[in-house]
């Protein structure tokens, strides 16, 4: 059980900076999920942790230590890797045990705790098992108990599902979610899937570019994005965003007004997720929809504004909505507290 | 219905006619193993009276036991021994240099290592024949003539098996070292307890060839050994031949190289399982 502290934590391999100054206070047995598109910095960020790379400058506190100089072994930590990183060569009892046995813990204890570990995670009847002879989810198993056994303050995970089939991905998300919660151990769990991190984080780190966008609770970020990155990163469909104005207290696109906003007048990023476009008969936006996808619940419809041939718009309506013909009007309209505006310069939030 | 029995027929004969080419190559090798094997159990009047006999005869325990036991110039049973002690010892140290290397190239920084790799890799294109005389001064100034030592400590190194260990090494995922790491494994430990049963199948692989290596050098021992007590069986073969006027004793001479055949089948048979499989498959 430890918290973890990163101060102002940066990264470079020679001259390229990869990570250019992250701070985070993850309290004891939270789950923090750190989530970016690929090449963002976030399993570099995860692998400094663990002490797998060395960090170029800024501290890594973990309990509290400074962990900057500590082997791996040292820091207390146990890590998920993607490919699971299992020993060909050992059984499932010899793979969990193998940190243990380095530890010089006497035969019987590490006995004790494989078994504990494996009745866990209902290994059991697999423990003198290869590691070739177990399937994707088993082997996620066998990796998660290899970090079990050596009950450690932080568990570090590096994109664990990306390996196993959707339903599959679905139930070990939920499985590690109540482990961690059942263990109360602090994680850190690296995924470039933003349900995952929606679903599984207390809070989430959302990067790109090797800088932290926002920091904050799933529902913070879905409400309140602080950025346009982190707007468009997280929700499913991605949000909309169009260029526009602010003019006498109004936003408008081009010159239809959407909604109102403060601030003063200039140009501005306005955001509308497509699950926050209602359908209605008198409405400012009004959309001619090219492509429907029923995804059975609700609808996806894919189109662009009308008079505006370059402005596309995707909105997502509950309940089954087929196009009766080629190009198919419909008119949206939104409660102002689900629009953001972000400042097009910085990319920054502007309050509404 | 009529063409695919004719293609089935066609199929039949390219069988027949693949089989019996393999038939005849092995019956053309094996011919002169045949009759080493027959000269080895007849008298030496039966050999050089022509015809040749193509039949073994009713002295292969005489013959056998006279070469075993005292030889021409000294027991082959001596020569045997001599050549056992050379070739597992290059087989193995081979192997034992050979990893340490490879996984100090592949899993350590240190300055000069691509240059390292280079020079073993250089040393691939100079055989033992080509720096002989050196090795020979060396050998000699070491006082290691007529022994061990000698024989095998100059053949020891060997840049294939570094490199074969290398690209092997190279295939191991970097997150089994990391795991390991995590998991508080020093480099060594890592070493022998992952990558050395991971390399189990390579190095059985290799310790064939390299046994076989060992076990057929010629050269090296003819010029080391001039005490017949140190006389590896390959070149121990040459030195029975007559000088001058003696009388060649053929049937102890042939009884001696089916003897020296024996031990690498002996290896390559028992192994042959593991063999295949270190060539064909890396367990990963």
């Amino acid at each position: 059980m430890a918290n973890v502290t990163l101060k102002n934590i940066k990264k470079s391999f020679g001259a390229t900076h990869v990570i250019h100054g992250i701070d985070a206070e993850i309290k004891d047995g939270e789950f923090i999920v750190i989530v970016g598109p690929s090449g963002c910095g976030k399993s570099t960020l995860l692998r400094m942790v663990a002490g797998l790379e060395t960090i170029t400058s800024g501290d890594i506190f973990i309990g509290d230590e400074r962990a900057n100089e500590k082997e791996p072994m040292d820091r207390d930590i146990a890590m998920v890797f993607q490919n699971y990183a299992l020993y060909p060569h050992m059984s499932v009892r010899q793979n969990m045990g193998y940190g243990l046995k380095i530890a010089k813990l006497p035969k019987s204890e590490i006995d004790a705790k494989v078994q504990d570990a494996a009745k866990l995670l209902q290994l059991e009847p697999l423990l003198e098992r290869k590691p070739r002879q177990l399937s994707g989810g088993q082997r996620q198993r066998v990796a998660m108990g290899r970090a079990i056994v050596r009950e450690p303050s932080v568990f570090l995970f590096d994109e664990p599902l990306s390996n196993l089939d959707a339903k599959l991905r679905v139930q070990m998300r939920l499985e590690i979610r109540e482990l961690q919660e059942k263990l109360g151990i602090t994680a850190l769990y690296v995924t470039h899937d933003q349900v995952e991190a929606m679903t599984m984080a207390d809070r989430m780190i959302v990067m790109n570019g090797g800088i932290a966008e926002q920091i904050g609770t799933p529902l913070d970020v879905y409400e309140k994005p602080q950025t346009l990155f982190a707007a468009q990163f997280i929700g499913s469909p991605a949000m909309n965003i169009f260029d526009a104005h602010v003019e006498g207290c109004q936003v408008k696109i081009r010159d239809l007004p959407i909604g109102p906003a403060q601030g003063r007048d200039g140009p501005v990023k306005l955001g509308i997720r497509p699950e926050h476009l209602v359908k209605t008969s008198d409405a400012a936006l009004n959309a001619s929809i090219q492509m429907s996808e029923p995804l059975g619940a609700n609808t996806l419809l894919h189109g662009k504004l009308t008079g505006f041939d370059n402005i596309a718009i995707t909105a997502s309506l509950p309940g089954v909505h087929l196009l009766e013909t080629k190009s198919f009007h419909i008119g949206f309209a939104v409660e102002p507290a689900n629009i953001h505006l972000f400042d097009p310069e910085t990319g920054r939030r502007l309050p509404v | 219905m009529e063409q695919r029995s004719g293609m089935v027929e066609k199929r039949g004969m390219g069988l027949w006619l693949t089989h019996g080419f393999m038939i005849t190559g092995v019956l053309i090798i094996f011919f002169p193993i045949w009759l080493a094997f027959v000269a080895s159990t007849v008298t030496q009047p039966e050999i050089v009276s022509p015809p040749m006999p193509l039949l073994p005869g009713g002295h292969f325990w005489e013959n056998y036991k006279t070469a075993l036991l005292s030889g021409v110039n000294v027991p082959v049973a001596t020569m045997l021994m001599n050549s056992l002690i050379m070739a597992i010892g290059i087989a193995v140290g081979k192997i034992i240099i050979s990893l340490l290397s490879a996984f100090a190239i592949v899993y350590f920084r240190f300055p000069g290592r691509t240059i390292f790799f280079w020079m073993i890799f250089l040393t691939l294109m100079l055989p033992v024949e080509v720096r002989i005389l050196p090795t020979f001064e060396v050998v000699a100034g070491f006082g290691m003539l007529n022994s061990y030592s000698g024989l095998i400590f100059p053949l020891i190194a060997s840049a294939t098996a570094t490199f074969l260990f290398r690209q092997f090494f190279l295939t191991i995922p970097d997150e089994l070292a990391e795991a390991a790491r995590v998991d508080g494994a020093q480099p060594m430990r890592f070493f022998i307890d992952i990558v050395l049963p991971m390399s189990r199948t390579n190095i059985a692989a290799l310790f064939v060839i390299l046994f076989i290596y060992g076990w057929n050098q010629y050269l090296w021992p003819l010029l080391i050994t001039t005490d017949p007590e140190m006389n590896t069986i390959v070149m121990g073969i040459k030195q029975m031949f007559p000088s001058g006027d003696d009388v060649a004793e053929w049937p102890v001479i042939m009884a001696t190289s089916i003897l020296a055949m024996i031990p690498p089948v002996i290896v390559v048979v028992s192994m042959q399982k593991l063999f295949v499989r270190g060539l064909v498959d890396s367990e990963k």
